[in-house]
């Protein structure tokens, strides 16, 4: 069974959101994500400054074996976006809700992170998708 | 339900991801595709590869029957002991499986089938008896583990009964050599030195432990498809079909047009195609940059701008090379084109050069890390 911490949000595609407090939020893929993916090899992250719409595919994790969209939890524009992961992509699958973490957004709308699912409702996806 | 090798029990202990392959639950990986890749490499790994089947073919005309239905030619092992890769080929020239074939005993040859075209190639083998005096045999009592690595003859022989682990260490590639139910071959599919070992289903799962303990690591299906691919090897199914000849498969030296009067099946195909010209040709390509090639993306001339529709070559089988740090690939394209290509990768063309495998030979990369 893999992590889901109760303090993020999620996605039904598998992003975790947490909100920095700020009025930004960090974005990743959750440890379920990384572990269905298999090692990741290359990840393509957006410049900073991007503006993006809720749904929106902004960057891209590819495994040995395939490559998946990763998309934006709500509107807003790129804050950050961690270079480390050029070098070294299997941070994310070593660390996915820390080191392994994708790109910071400032959100438009702080009321939209309330559409995110919480930790117990994605765990039901998972469960279903483990089984 | 799926069917199970076994050593089903070990790959669930040891924590395996299945996964349903050609009909069978299998090991996709224990954990880290990449690191099982390392592994063999840079020292040994276990593959269970019991789904694959392995067919007796038996009798005094097991030698001539083999000589008709194969492309490669038996006579070229005609001492005990020695294997061959070879086609087995339809009327067409298209290839019906790649296999392996030992030499076991006198009259008594084996060859090893792929999991997804094993009731074909039974069915096919079976109609093609005739009036030869053979029998052919599924051996479905029998396990099959690959060892494979710098370390994987060391590491194997410490394990075998030693009367066969003499044996099993002085085997040239390409040979093996048989105790009872137990054969070891000098073969594999990784481009590393090492075994493959068919045994008893019963024995299977002492083996694999007794490896396990010596340091070999357990190896899933998913490091076995990068593996072949950094060898250059091609996967039936994907590499070559039914609908493709050895010709345009990379697979020519492989098919035995000498001596002129073995009448194979497939030979006159084949012939036709020669005379006609062999219009597409299979190649290695590295890709420039960042990306990952795979199997189904087109290929198209650098430069010639062709939509994707159009583009007349395709990657048979891509993935990013562990060995290497890039993505390569086998790909089919016209035998005219020898110059750089582009490939399709989600929705942008991107650079490739063409090489000729191996990419990666006893761990060592054989392509310019330009």
């Amino acid at each position: 069974m893999s992590d889901v911490p109760k303090e993020l949000s999620y996605t039904k595609t598998h992003e975790w959101i947490g909100n920095d407090g700020d009025g930004t939020i960090t974005v990743g893929i959750t440890d379920h994500a990384q572990a269905s993916l298999g090692d990741l090899v290359f990840v393509e992250l957006p410049e900073a400054g991007k503006k993006v719409g809720a749904g929106d595919a902004v960057a891209v994790v590819e495994s040995v074996k395939a490559a998946s969209d990763i998309y934006a939890p709500v509107a807003g524009e790129v804050a950050e976006v961690n270079e480390q992961l050029e070098d070294a992509p299997e941070l994310v699958n070593e660390d996915p809700f820390g080191e392994g973490w994708l790109f910071k957004m400032q959100v438009d709308d702080a009321d939209a992170l309330d559409t995110l699912l919480d930790a117990d409702t994605y765990e039901g996806i998972v469960e279903d998708e483990e089984d | 339900m799926a069917d199970r090798t076994p050593l089903h029990d070990e790959h669930v202990a040891l924590d395996a991801r299945l996964v349903d392959f050609a009909g069978w639950d299998m090991p996709i990986d224990y954990g880290s595709q990449i690191a099982e890749h390392k592994a063999v490499r840079d020292n040994a790994g276990m593959f269970d590869v019991s789904h694959m089947a392995v067919a007796d073919i038996t009798g005094d005309d097991a030698r001539e029957f083999l000589r008709r239905v194969m492309a490669n030619d038996v006579a070229r092992i005609d001492e005990v002991g020695r294997a061959l890769y070879t086609c087995m080929l339809n009327t067409r020239g298209g290839v019906i499986d790649d296999l392996i074939v030992y030499h076991l005993a006198e009259g008594h040859y084996r060859a090893v089938l792929n999991a997804a075209t094993t009731n074909k190639d039974l069915a096919w083998l079976h109609g093609q008896i005739g009036t030869y005096r053979v029998a052919v045999e599924h051996r479905s009592d029998l396990a099959i583990v690959a060892v494979q690595g710098p370390r994987a003859r060391e590491l194997t022989t410490k394990v075998l009964d030693t009367g066969l682990a003499e044996a099993a260490f002085r085997l040239k590639p390409f040979s093996a050599t048989t105790e009872g139910d137990v054969s070891v071959g000098r073969t594999g599919y990784t481009g590393e030195d090492g075994f493959e070992i068919v045994m008893p289903a019963g024995d299977a799962a002492a083996f694999w432990r007794a490896l396990k303990s010596t340091g070999v690591a357990p190896v899933g299906l998913g490091a076995r498809d990068t593996l072949r691919l950094e060898a250059g090897l091609n996967l039936y199914g994907q590499d070559m079909d039914e609908d493709t000849t050895p010709l345009e498969s990379g697979l020519a030296w492989t098919v035995a047009f000498e001596p002129a009067e073995r009448e194979f099946v497939g030979r006159e195909a084949l012939e036709h195609a020669r005379a006609a010209g062999v219009t597409m040709q299979r190649v290695g390509l590295v890709l420039e940059g960042r990306g990952v090639m795979r199997h189904g993306a087109k290929v198209r001339a650098a430069g010639s701008n062709v939509a994707a529709a159009d583009a007349a070559g395709e990657v048979t089988s891509g993935s990013y090379a562990p060995t290497l740090s890039r993505s390569i690939g086998l790909a089919r394209i016209p035998s005219d084109w020898d110059d750089g290509v582009e490939v399709a990768i989600r929705d942008k063309w991107l650079p490739a050069r063409l090489v000729t495998p191996p990419f990666v030979r006893n761990g060592k990369s054989r392509i310019d890390d330009a």
